[in-house]
């Protein structure tokens, strides 16, 4: 087996440092630490990198994935049929539904006759990785929602439909 | 000793001391704040205004934790260690002439709790009485770091005290006196000791740095290497005592250095100042320039700390044995050389 010490190099642009002695005003380090101090000084001056967060929010990049939202359609009605596409294209397997068959008189709450009686995302095991978006067909997925909050215990966070679906239209105005 | 004299001292005391108190309190806000700023971050701003009341918070919350003392320790020393050092960072402080004598109702009162005629030499034996509290401590906790801390504390302070008493000497060889009050009434004026002993000063405040055992000679609680040094095994409150009484021991420095040799309240223009103020508010205004110069110092330790990283310990040693003694050496002998050729004259 080849060392490191004979491996090729991949570019041409190794350069050998030569340690030069110290001159007497390098071997004072006032000079140097008086430089130092200018520096972090001037530093005193700066803008503030701080975010004050809880009032202030960094704005999220635009391909941002954050908390899912189940959508509902123009007419308020929920779009996920349950065709089970998320669960099987989460990587982490956070996704978990089961379906229900839409009565009559119901035809306002879902769009098609199956929908998601129980739809449940953990969001311990979930990677944002946002393939769930990806498979659903229905456009009814999208992790477009803000930093999944902190909590004290594992079972809540498990979300249900409960915090997943969006709100309906004339409860967002 | 007649009774109003006995209140007036207890009075400046209690004063003194709840002064030093406070700016120690306020320390450890402003580190942090300092920290923040040289860091391009903001600090401490929660807690009321701007921050203001962090140093009560942490102050509950240190009174407020769970106090362990280790099994294996021994308790009453243990107990002594933050004690100890607390004590003689508060006891320091008597000597320092906070200013010229105040005349309130035809009686001179003096703002010095005590004009020891040794009173450098007091400051010296206080300072160095400090660092027994670090060593008891680290000694009493039973725990390898602690002791590690506790060791370095030592070794440093003994090679770090022979500079700074040496530099001591060539300005008491320049003052020619060992009272604090009149080395401050020497510097009336701009008649600073600075301009005199400029190298003195210099290994002054870098003994000072590693006698309040500041960045960059923290060795004896170096996190990197020994956890928490010295103070590894303390909680709570004796914990609290530690970093209040470094706090403190900063203050103490600032002042010293302030006094000896930034001509402590004596400020360019100060007769002519006082001639207008009267004899009760002028040396309350010079009081005033003192504290100023105690925490431009202070804002100069925290600044160090958030700049220059921590020495190696041979390095430290190094620097002490065979850089500072020897510069503090040629200063006393440069020193003489000069008195005498201007004696001559």
């Amino acid at each position: 087996m080849r060392g490191f010490g004979s491996m090729e190099p991949l570019s041409n642009r190794k350069k050998v440092l030569e340690q030069k002695p110290m001159n007497f005003w390098e071997r004072l380090y006032l000079p140097a630490i008086f430089q130092g101090m200018g520096i972090t000084f001037r530093h005193m001056f700066k803008k503030k990198e701080t975010v004050f967060y809880p009032e202030v929010e960094r704005e999220f990049s635009e391909n941002w994935r954050g908390l899912h939202s189940l959508k509902r359609d123009e007419n308020g009605k929920e779009r996920c049929t349950a065709c089970g596409l998320c669960a099987l294209s989460c990587p982490a397997e956070a996704i978990t539904m089961i379906a229900g068959e839409r009565q009559k008189g119901e035809e306002h709450l879902y769009r098609e006759e199956k929908y998601a009686a129980v739809y449940e995302i953990n969001m311990l095991r979930c990677i944002f990785c946002g393939l769930c978006e990806e498979a659903c067909p229905k456009e009814a997925i999208y992790l477009d929602g803000p930093i999944v909050p902190a909590d004290y215990l594992r079972k809540d966070f498990i979300y249900g439909k409960d915090k997943l679906v969006e709100d309906p239209i004339d409860h967002r105005i | 000793m007649e009774l109003a004299f006995i209140i007036e001292k207890f009075i400046l005391i209690t004063v003194i001391f709840m002064v030093s108190l406070g700016v120690a309190a306020y320390s450890t806000l402003a580190e942090r704040k300092i920290a923040g700023y040289l860091q391009d971050r903001v600090g401490p701003n929660r807690a009321g205004p701007g921050g203001m009341f962090q140093p009560l918070a942490d102050g509950l919350k240190m009174f407020f934790k769970e106090e362990i003392i280790p099994t294996d320790s021994s308790a009453a020393l243990f107990i002594l260690g933050p004690s100890l050092a607390l004590l003689t960072a508060c006891i320091g402080s008597a000597v320092i002439p906070w200013g010229e004598s105040i005349v309130i109702a035809d009686r001179v009162v003096s703002l010095q709790v005590t004009d020891v005629n040794v009173g450098v030499l007091y400051i010296f034996g206080v300072v160095s009485l400090g660092v027994y509290g670090i060593m008891i401590g680290g000694w009493a906790s039973n725990n390898k770091f602690s002791l590690m801390g506790a060791v370095r504390a030592a070794s440093q302070s003994i090679s770090y005290e022979i500079p700074m008493g040496l530099s001591i000497i060539a300005l008491l060889m320049a003052t020619n006196t060992l009272s604090m009050k009149e080395i401050a009434e020497q510097q009336h004026g701009a008649n600073w000791n600075i301009l005199y002993q400029p190298l003195g000063f210099l290994i002054f405040l870098v003994c000072s740095f590693a006698e309040t055992n500041r960045t960059p000679f923290d060795l004896p609680e170096c996190e990197t290497e020994l956890v928490g040094g010295y103070h590894t095994e303390y909680s709570g409150f004796k914990m609290g005592a530690f970093m209040f009484a470094e706090y403190l021991n900063m203050f103490l420095a600032s002042t010293v250095m302030s006094t000896l040799y930034f001509g402590g309240y004596n400020y360019p223009g100060m007769d002519w100042v006082n001639g207008i103020t009267g004899p009760l508010f002028g040396p309350l205004i010079g009081m005033g320039v003192l504290f100023l110069k105690i925490f431009v110092f202070i804002f100069f330790f925290m600044w160090v700390r958030w700049t220059v990283p921590r020495f190696r310990y041979d390095q430290l040693m190094n620097l002490g044995w065979k850089v500072l003694i020897p510069l503090a050496i040629a200063n006393i002998v440069i020193t003489g050389i000069v008195i005498t050729i201007y004696d001559k004259l």
